[in-house]
């Protein structure tokens, strides 16, 4: 048996840390079945290669065959004979914690050539990433620049049909008041959300549908409902006026109503550090948003990756580690949005850590970026030094919505920061008390008028890893 | 509908967020946008300038848009609620990472699912204990960020509790504070902030009087491991004050440690005004043989109890009253439904006296032969119930050893004069390896279904003999072809305390071998996933156990 330390010098670049691995997990009883899987026991006749970059194995399972598990480390992209509907399978996922963990590297997963039914799946794949270019090539031949301006423009007039239709909407609930609203419930607002599925507007269909729910949301409702009703016709206007924006302004509102954009920024290299990486999960789509922290361009970024039902978003990335990459932005003034380009590097450990803001000035720069994006709900900022408090009552001044009684409050005091009420509900507001401890910590999270959530913490030690608050 | 556009506009010198909050005046703009936004623009016309083309509705939410923006690019923060205190510092090494996000992940199972059927996995949450133990033997700080998850695990399982507060330390204890869920916490923490020096007589006087109960309970064990008689000094002190409840608590924690300088408290605890302090202050006082109550007792009991005329068998006089004297040192006068009032007094009577006393009272013979003579009249049952009793409650290791007898004895399987639940106190009493030895002969005797009790006493892991015992049983049902949740409670039980050096052992069992033709339906298959399961998680085990050790990866065998 190799030893531990010389398999570490060997290997440590190669194989991937454990965190890593159940971050690819599709949802949280994967990430449960895959760990108890990753023990050597079931487990035989496993391997990986470096040239390859495969790891494979058999598992024994219930049945009397074992299933056939291999994974493609470069994608990551997985292969199992198990009947698992989930993505990638347990198996998949204690295949590469044995291969991650201090087993793995005691040589239970030794470096080998891959069994021929691996080296099938493997080659298998190596032929059809020959030929990523065909299909892209044809469509971009068939697409007749002709064709495609006649597509832009019949959606561009179904979107003013539907702003339209949106506005007669508006006007009269304000006509009639919107104490009529609370009586009418979701249905009118459901109803409205269907016209604008029907107009190809989803991004104006998800406001619409979001209303419905503010008559139930509790003291203050009319405030908040005539504040979303008044950006949604701000929005409204602004598309039917679209000529007269600045461009950055004209391709915020685009993309506000849901109409397709591109990430056509030019590609911006940079060490980006994983701030936060959480899912919003639907019974149909679960949405991963990641936010980047690119040290040399000092910006931060969001990616977005979709899941749809029971499979993990593509995109996986541990908090706390730096990504040598390009992002192309989204267009759109103060755009986060960003793709993510080629990747240079696995992602690795950095002490890298955004500069902080403190409550007066995260507040600040929520207001600043509010001036290129009007309907902004809240802003990403890192705050610095900051203590978790439970005040004994509510609502600050400055908020328009009630909160909840916790804030975190500047080290030395004087100003604070409310939470949301969503962050109050979530478990990661005790992990952030418990980390703190009374002392300053430093918190990236999303700061709005609803409040401050906040979505990872840096303990106040030196070299101290970042915590996810999910 | 120029104005719709330059709202953006207006938005870019928005106020410099100064914080301090002026007055405002009594009726805002945006408060008369809301007033007739509610009730609606024909019942109530705002305050705004309709241009012309646009419609009363369309011209308040103009004004609304440009309101909501500047209010929201205004933001300022608040002002700071008074700051909490700080945790007091945790001066225990940090867990390896390793052990860290193992934790993570025992402590995330808790809520798994409650399936019907277990497969082959390894079910976490059992382990809990176990990683809490291992992780409390190494001393080392519990991460803050699974703060919460423990809590949350201990809040469900009282079992739990003294060992996740023993982890969770001092930042633990400040975190608890602020969530209700956590109160239990407050009450039940084994001195979860730092302590003053037990000779620091200031320091401890000021924390006797000020801490938490929680605090107090842990001083007070510190104290007394230190001096016995300055923690006894500290009691005294309060004693009178003390709630009924918490004066229960003070006197069992007098448990631990427990010797003849006791007695003088103990004594005039008797006399207290609760009943629950005078029954346990009875009962310690008889866990000291040299006790006046114990003499009391033994004085009592002697009475009942005498050789035949022949000096070859025991008869049994119980007593006929139970007189002030008696329920002053603990006896309870009335019995339970069902039980003869005078038995129910000499039971109590015999449970209380030093088993020394019968040496001499049965013509000097030891244990062994006192339990060995008969006895007249059907007092069989109740006088070895009492002295089972009594050997728990005097740690008497002979006397256990004696009443127990041979675990292979044909009786010892059958509802002989001594209960499991008697036998599994008394073996208790007995030093680890001796009753890993006796749990093993009494299953190689008489199989499992008795067992389950008699294994929940044996130290862990369980030793060499005992797990042999208990896969050999377990193999043996299986090829007798009877389904293995038959055994799931021992099954469970084997997954936790199975020393995982047996897992080798185990390997040739979770093939899935032919069908017997006599055997349950579908069994062997069965059979094949529980053993799965158990190695799987003995591997787990000896995986987590080997996570813990600070000097790196090598498992090593769990003390």
């Amino acid at each position: 048996m190799l030893g531990p330390n010389v398999a570490d010098m060997t290997q440590q670049g190669v194989r991937w840390a454990a965190d890593q691995v159940l971050a690819l997990a599709p949802d949280a009883a994967s990430r449960k079945a895959g760990s108890k899987l990753g023990a050597a026991g079931p487990w035989s006749e496993t391997g990986y290669s470096t040239t390859e970059g495969a790891v494979w194995g058999l598992c024994k399972g219930s049945g009397s065959t074992p299933y056939r598990t291999v994974v493609d480390t470069t994608g990551p992209a997985y292969q199992c004979g198990c009947p698992s509907r989930k993505f990638p399978c347990k198996h998949a996922l204690g295949l590469l914690l044995l291969w991650a963990g201090p087993d793995g590297a005691d040589g239970t997963v030794p470096e080998s050539e891959p069994p021929e039914w691996a080296e099938r799946w493997l080659a298998g794949r190596r032929e059809r990433a020959k030929q990523p270019e065909a299909p892209s090539s044809v469509q971009r031949k068939g697409s007749d620049p002709e064709a495609v301006r006649r597509r832009a423009e019949r959606r561009a007039e179904r979107a003013t049909a539907g702003t339209t239709e949106l506005e007669q909407r508006l006007t009269d609930l304000l006509r009639g008041g919107l104490a009529g609203a609370e009586q009418a419930g979701y249905g009118l607002w459901e109803e409205t959300a269907r016209r604008m599925v029907d107009a190809q507007v989803p991004g104006l269909a998800a406001r619409v549908q979001e209303l419905g729910a503010v008559p139930a949301s509790g003291p203050g409702w009319p405030v908040r409902l005539l504040e979303e009703c008044a950006l949604l016709h701000l929005l409204d206007q602004a598309w039917l006026h679209r000529e007269r924006l600045p461009e950055p302004l004209a391709a915020t509102v685009r993309t506000r109503l849901g109409l397709p954009t591109t990430a056509d920024g030019p590609p911006i290299r940079d060490r980006w550090l994983v701030l936060a990486q959480h899912d919003a999960v639907d019974p149909k789509l679960t949405t991963r948003r990641i936010w980047l922290y690119g040290a040399e361009s000092d910006r931060t970024a969001l990616l977005l990756s979709f899941g749809a039902a029971g499979r993990a978003p593509e995109l996986a990335l541990p908090v706390g580690l730096a990504l040598d990459a390009e992002l192309s932005a989204y267009p759109g003034g103060r755009q986060l949005r960003a793709a993510l380009g080629e990747r240079f590097a696995e992602p690795e450990p950095t002490p890298l850590r955004p500069a902080g803001l403190s409550a007066a000035e995260a507040t600040a720069a929520y207001g600043t970026a509010l001036r290129d994006d009007p309907w902004l709900d809240t802003w990403p900022v890192t705050l610095r030094d900051v203590i978790p408090v439970q005040a004994a009552s509510g609502a600050g001044p400055g908020t328009s919505t009630s909160t909840s009684g916790w804030q975190l409050a500047d080290a030395d005091g004087r100003f604070a920061l409310p939470l949301s009420a969503a962050a109050v509900a979530r478990p990661g507001l005790w992990k952030l008390a418990a980390i703190s401890g009374g002392a300053p910590v430093t918190v990236f999270g999303e700061c709005g008028h609803g409040g401050f959530t906040p979505l990872t913490a840096w303990p106040d030690q030196p070299g101290a890893e970042p915590i996810p608050l999910s | 509908m120029n104005a719709t556009t330059s709202h953006t506009g207006r938005t870019g010198h928005t106020p410099a967020p100064t914080p301090e909050s002026e007055p405002e005046p009594a009726r805002t703009p945006w408060e008369d946008l809301v007033t007739s936004a509610l009730l609606g623009t024909d019942r109530r016309r705002p305050d705004v300038d309709v241009p012309p083309g646009t419609g009363v509705p369309a011209a308040l939410l103009d004004a609304a848009a440009v309101e909501t923006v500047r209010r929201r690019a205004g933001l300022r923060p608040a002002a700071a609620a008074a700051l909490p205190e700080r945790a007091a510092p945790d001066t225990r090494p940090p867990l390896p990472a390793a052990a860290r996000r193992r934790l993570a992940l025992l402590l995330a199972d808790r809520s798994g699912p409650g399936g019907s059927r277990r497969g082959s996995a390894p079910d976490l949450t059992e382990l809990l204990p176990q990683w809490l133990a291992v992780a409390d033997e190494y001393g080392y700080a519990a991460p803050p960020e699974l703060l919460p998850a423990l809590f949350d695990a201990a809040r469900g399982r009282t079992d739990l509790r003294p060992q996740a507060l023993r982890f969770a330390g001092p930042r633990g204890l400040w975190l608890a504070r602020l969530n209700p869920d956590w109160k239990f916490a407050l009450r039940t923490a084994p001195g979860g902030s730092t302590l003053p020096a037990a000779d620091d007589t200031e320091r401890v006087r000021r924390l006797w009087q000020e801490g938490l109960f929680a605090e107090r309970v842990a001083l007070l064990a510190a104290v007394r491991a230190h001096s016995p008689a300055a923690a006894r000094e500290l009691l005294d002190g309060t004693w009178p004050k003390e709630r009924a409840e918490d004066r229960l608590m003070f006197l069992d924690s007098l448990r631990a440690g427990l010797s003849d300088g006791d007695e003088t408290f103990l004594e005039r605890a008797l006399s207290d005004r609760s009943r629950n302090v005078r029954a346990t202050a009875a009962e310690l006082l008889s866990a000291l043989p040299h006790s006046a109550l114990a003499a009391r007792m033994a004085e009592r009991a002697a009475s009942c109890v005498a050789l035949d005329p022949a000096r070859t068998a025991v008869q049994v006089e119980a007593p006929h009253a139970c007189d002030p004297a008696m329920e002053r040192d603990g006896v309870v006068p009335n019995a339970p439904p069902g039980r003869g009032q005078r038995s129910w007094w000499f039971g109590q009577l015999v449970e209380a006296t030093p088993l020394a006393t019968w040496t001499a009272r049965l013509g000097g013979r030891g244990a062994e032969a006192i339990t060995a003579l008969p006895v007249h009249d059907d007092w069989r049952p109740e006088l070895h119930a009492a002295w089972c009793r009594a050997a728990v409650r005097q740690r008497d290791a002979t006397w256990a050893r004696a009443l127990l007898g041979t675990p292979s004895a044909p009786e010892a399987g059958g509802p002989g004069a001594v209960s499991l639940a008697e036998r599994a106190k008394l073996l208790a009493v007995l030093p680890p390896g001796e009753r890993a030895e006796w749990v093993a002969g009494f299953i190689d005797a008489h199989g499992l279904s008795e067992a389950f009790q008699l294994l929940g006493v044996c130290a862990l892991p369980w030793a060499g003999a005992l797990g042999r015992a208990v896969v050999d049983a377990l193999n043996i049902a299986r090829d007798a072809g009877s389904y293995p949740w038959s055994f799931s409670g021992v099954m469970g039980l084997a997954e936790r305390c199975l020393d995982p050096a047996e897992t080798s052992r185990l390997e040739s069992l979770t093939a899935i071998p032919d069908e017997p033709e006599d055997g349950a339906p579908g069994a062997v298959g069965y059979w094949a996933e529980a053993f799965q399961r158990l190695a799987g998680t003995l591997r787990l085990r000896a995986q987590m156990i080997a996570e813990l050790d600070p000097a790196g990866v090598t498992p090593r065998r769990p003390a």
